[in-house]
């Protein structure tokens, strides 16, 4: 056993990240399914982050209380901007809620009675333990799998190939996309509130334009086909550099030059169902 | 059942349509023609709740359609097909047959996370009902291939099961055989009467004569956004208004087919 | 006081301008949000700051240098990352997640070679002094910064508007495929965009490094915040857009940092961005038009 203790004394960090990093793929996952490019999970993520810690903190809440607060919060926030935000779409979209993700980070660096400011909260509760982790994921991947199944991932999918033809199979447009909005910032949510117990610190920075791009560069990275995908995503991303500390400073640049061979060659992501298909096709075909 | 009342929409200061009144009883194959860029597909796009009308009424079956949005006139029982097909490209042909049976798929979060007897039941159900529709279309040999494989015949028959699967009473038709060939056209206008035994009512809009001449009942015509004449075939084929209208145009073969 | 703050955002203003034209060209011709304009813009100045400590050239040889060297290196970019995935047809926003990655592969090798401390110009790259123009005191990089900038733009407004390759330029931006149908070399002008672009990024870089004479491997990251502000607050692929909105929010932005405090000001370029999306989403001047295939 003491094996395995020494691979998680160093590694269980980053086993960890990967969890909540999954998390974050698959709460963008959401929006992307439904044609949304809304890029404000990085942003919902710390407000979960916020909120829990400042529960567990500020009034001695226990965990699942906390946990339940972290994604509340951000669906709140989520809900409130949802209705005129979503009317953007494209590109337009994307900038708004990146601009949002901003917002949110100068709210929380000015609010330095509440939040700390620029200096972060310190000292939260590391009440994380693996298996939270680990069931999150699993509740989360169970009720999306489920999701997918039924007329609600249908109606995502009907969105995301033509949005007015949609509308006119009696889908509601309108409730159907906020559903995904505020149910992805609630799991963003989530794995903010999850990882704030985790790192025992967080501050504002953490939480902007760059989070942002990285958990879409997970989602995209893995292919948003399948569930499979955003979390093979978020592994790639979350695995990558820790993988490549052997090359020290140029470890970054392996990184992202790795990012962008994995971009031309497989556009549709890694986890590409139809891809599949055709080689089995194929397969099939040599076969006959 | 299907009542238009001084309907008017200008785009800022395009006057598109103007004072549009026409109904469509039950039951019946009603055409809607004229000229390109008439209206008619504005028209659609009005009754179906994509756009709002400038003045004017739209009623079905006594329910005013006014300020409703497209999936509640959908809801009320309205289907509609498109001129430049829009289907689901990434989705197979069953699937998108599926997709309109969604408001028939009466089951709530706690049945489909958990798997329960009502949502298998219904998605078993709407599964059956998409192969009997696509079987109807003859077009369930290919169920589960994807829709962007379809030939164009193929794919507006497809768009037409998809629309049927919303179990509407009123079918819109836009330009429902465009691009076909003869022997396509005369399978589509028995499969349209077909539909009407069922006891669906069709309003379509096409530019083939013959095709609406052969089977509506009733028929309006618009020129310029105004309707200009409404009657059976016989009335309109001789009606000097319309002879103009498509003449007026250069029309030569729609003229000629009027006549 | 406040005369003061004028020229301090004037000059701002011009090099965010300048910034925003270089990404809004990208946007507007090539289709793409280029999230590596910030790397481009950072060597640019870095190879500025490379031509006149380590070779000893004066300063307008660095800036032609950093014009070439960012410019190469946007047409680089192009050629090797960008147009293949065009070859390939790939979804929308691929080519956005690419970018990204080059953007990583520059701001960590600068960091490597550069290290990540602050560099500065050498002292006496730019004559000291304060000049009284209109009453007001301009320093000479201040000077320097507003009339290079005006001239690059003005010269940009002229092709584009004069020439025949903008009329080509404005052609793609609505529809590369008709302007290919009319004969229009595409891909030769996308190649040349994705140069000019970048060589418009690499001057805003040396600019920036002179006006805040700091260098730092990571200093396109926050102008890349601003950049898409700038460009959705101007319209989305719009030239006059970026421009006037750039000068905007550099006056907002030291505006701000005089009147309500520093902590706010990268929430000005962001809350103006939002709040601009959800009253009027193309921007001030862009159009709602779809760009077609």
């Amino acid at each position: 056993m003491s094996g395995f203790e020494d691979f998680w004394a160093i590694y269980g960090n980053v086993v960890l990240t990967l969890g909540t990093n999954s998390l974050l793929a698959l709460s963008i996952w959401l929006t992307l399914a439904c044609g949304m490019l809304a890029m404000a999970n990085a942003a919902f993520m710390g407000i979960g982050a916020y909120a829990a810690a400042l529960l567990t903190m500020n009034y001695e809440a226990s965990f699942p209380v906390a946990l339940a607060g972290g994604m509340v919060a951000p669906a709140l926030v989520a809900a409130l901007i949802g209705l005129p935000t979503l009317r953007l779409s494209g590109v337009y979209l994307a900038m708004a809620t990146l601009g949002f993700g901003e917002v949110v980070r100068v709210t929380i660096l000015n609010t330095e009675s509440l939040t700390g400011g620029a200096l972060g909260l310190n000292g939260i509760p590391q009440l994380t333990q693996w298996w939270h982790v680990v069931l999150a994921v699993v509740l989360v991947l169970l009720v999306l799998w489920r999701v997918r199944r039924s007329k609600v991932g249908r109606a995502f999918d009907a969105i995301r190939g033509d949005e007015t033809a949609a509308g006119l199979m009696g889908i509601d447009v309108r409730s159907t996309k906020m559903l995904a909005f505020v149910a992805g910032a609630a799991i963003a949510g989530l794995a903010g509130a999850l990882n704030a117990h985790l790192t025992f610190f967080i501050g504002p920075g953490e939480y902007g334009f760059d989070r942002g791009v990285e958990i879409l560069t997970m989602a995209i990275l893995g292919g948003i086909g399948g569930l499979a995908g955003p979390v093979i995503g978020a592994c790639i991303l979350t695995v990558l550099p820790e993988a490549l500390r052997g090359f020290s400073d140029f470890r970054l640049v392996v990184n992202g030059l790795i990012l962008v061979l994995i971009v031309l060659f497989l556009p549709q992501g890694i986890w590409d169902p139809a891809r599949f298909s055709r080689w089995l096709r194929k397969g099939g075909r040599r076969h006959a | 059942m299907l009542e238009l009342t001084s309907l008017s929409k200008n785009f800022g200061g395009l006057h598109v349509l103007h004072d549009v009144g026409l109904s469509v009883p039950e039951g019946a194959i009603f055409g809607l023609i004229g000229p390109n860029g008439a209206g008619k597909t504005t028209v659609f796009n009005l009754i179906t709740g994509l756009l709002a009308p400038t003045s004017g009424g739209i009623a079905f079956q006594g329910q005013d359609l006014l300020r409703r949005r497209p999936h509640e006139i959908t809801r009320l029982g309205i289907a509609r097909t498109f001129q430049n097909i829009r289907l689901f490209k990434e989705m197979t042909l069953l699937e998108n047959v599926v997709v309109g049976a969604y408001r028939h798929m009466d089951y709530g979060y706690a049945s489909l996370l958990l798997g329960l007897p009502r949502y298998r039941e219904h998605e078993a159900r709407a599964r059956e009902r998409a192969h009997e529709l696509l079987g109807w279309m003859k077009l369930d040999h290919k169920a589960n291939d994807l829709a962007d494989n379809l030939s164009y015949g193929e794919q507006r028959r497809l768009e037409l099961a998809r629309a049927l699967a919303t179990e509407p009473r009123l079918l819109l038709l836009d330009e429902p055989v465009a691009g076909m060939n003869t022997g396509e056209r005369a399978e589509l206008m028995r499969e349209i009467l077909a539909i009407r035994e069922r006891g669906y009512t069709i309003l379509m809009i096409e530019h083939d004569m013959q095709f609406v001449m052969g089977l509506c009942e009733r028929i309006a015509v618009l020129n310029f956004g105004r309707i200009i004449a409404c009657g059976g075939p016989q009335e309109i084929r001789a009606n000097e208004q319309v002879i103009e209208a498509y003449l007026g145009r250069e029309d030569d073969e729609q003229a000629e087919q009027a006549q | 006081m406040l005369e003061q703050q004028f020229v301090n955002a004037l000059s701002l203003g011009c090099v965010y301008a300048l910034f925003a034209l270089g990404f809004t060209l990208i946007f507007g011709v090539l289709g793409v949000i280029n999230l590596a304009h910030g790397a481009v813009f950072m060597v640019g100045a870095y190879a500025a700051l490379v031509v006149v400590a380590n070779l000893g050239l004066p300063l307008w040889a660095a800036l032609v240098a950093a014009m070439l060297v960012a410019g190469l290196l946007g047409a680089v970019i192009d050629r090797l990352v960008l147009k293949p995935l065009r070859r390939r047809n790939a979804p929308h926003l691929i080519p956005m997640i690419a970018t990204i990655g080059v953007a990583i592969v520059l701001n960590n090798a600068a960091q490597a070679f550069f290290g990540a401390g602050n560099l500065r110009f050498p002292f006496g790259t730019v004559p000291e002094g304060v000049l009284t123009v209109a009453g007001l005191h301009v320093t000479v990089i201040e000077l320097g910064i507003i009339l290079l900038s005006f001239a690059l733009m003005a010269v940009l407004m002229i092709v584009m508007r004069r020439t025949q390759f903008g009329r080509a330029l404005r052609a793609i931006a609505e529809s590369p495929k008709a302007a290919w149908l009319l004969g229009i070399n595409v891909e030769r002008l996308f190649l040349t965009t994705s140069f000019a672009a970048a060589a418009l990024g690499g001057v805003a870089g040396v600019l920036i490094g002179l006006y805040a004479n700091a260098l730092y491997p990571l200093m396109g990251q926050p102008m890349l915040h601003k950049g898409i502000a700038v460009v959705i607050l101007g319209g989305m692929g719009d030239i006059r857009g970026a421009m006037l909105g750039g000068l905007f929010l550099g006056f907002a932005e030291v505006l701000s940092v005089a009147y309500v405090g520093s902590t706010m000001r990268d929430a000005v370029a962001f809350g103006l961005l939002f709040l601009i999306l959800l009253v009027r989403p193309q921007g001030l001047f862009g159009k709602v038009v779809q760009r077609k295939a």
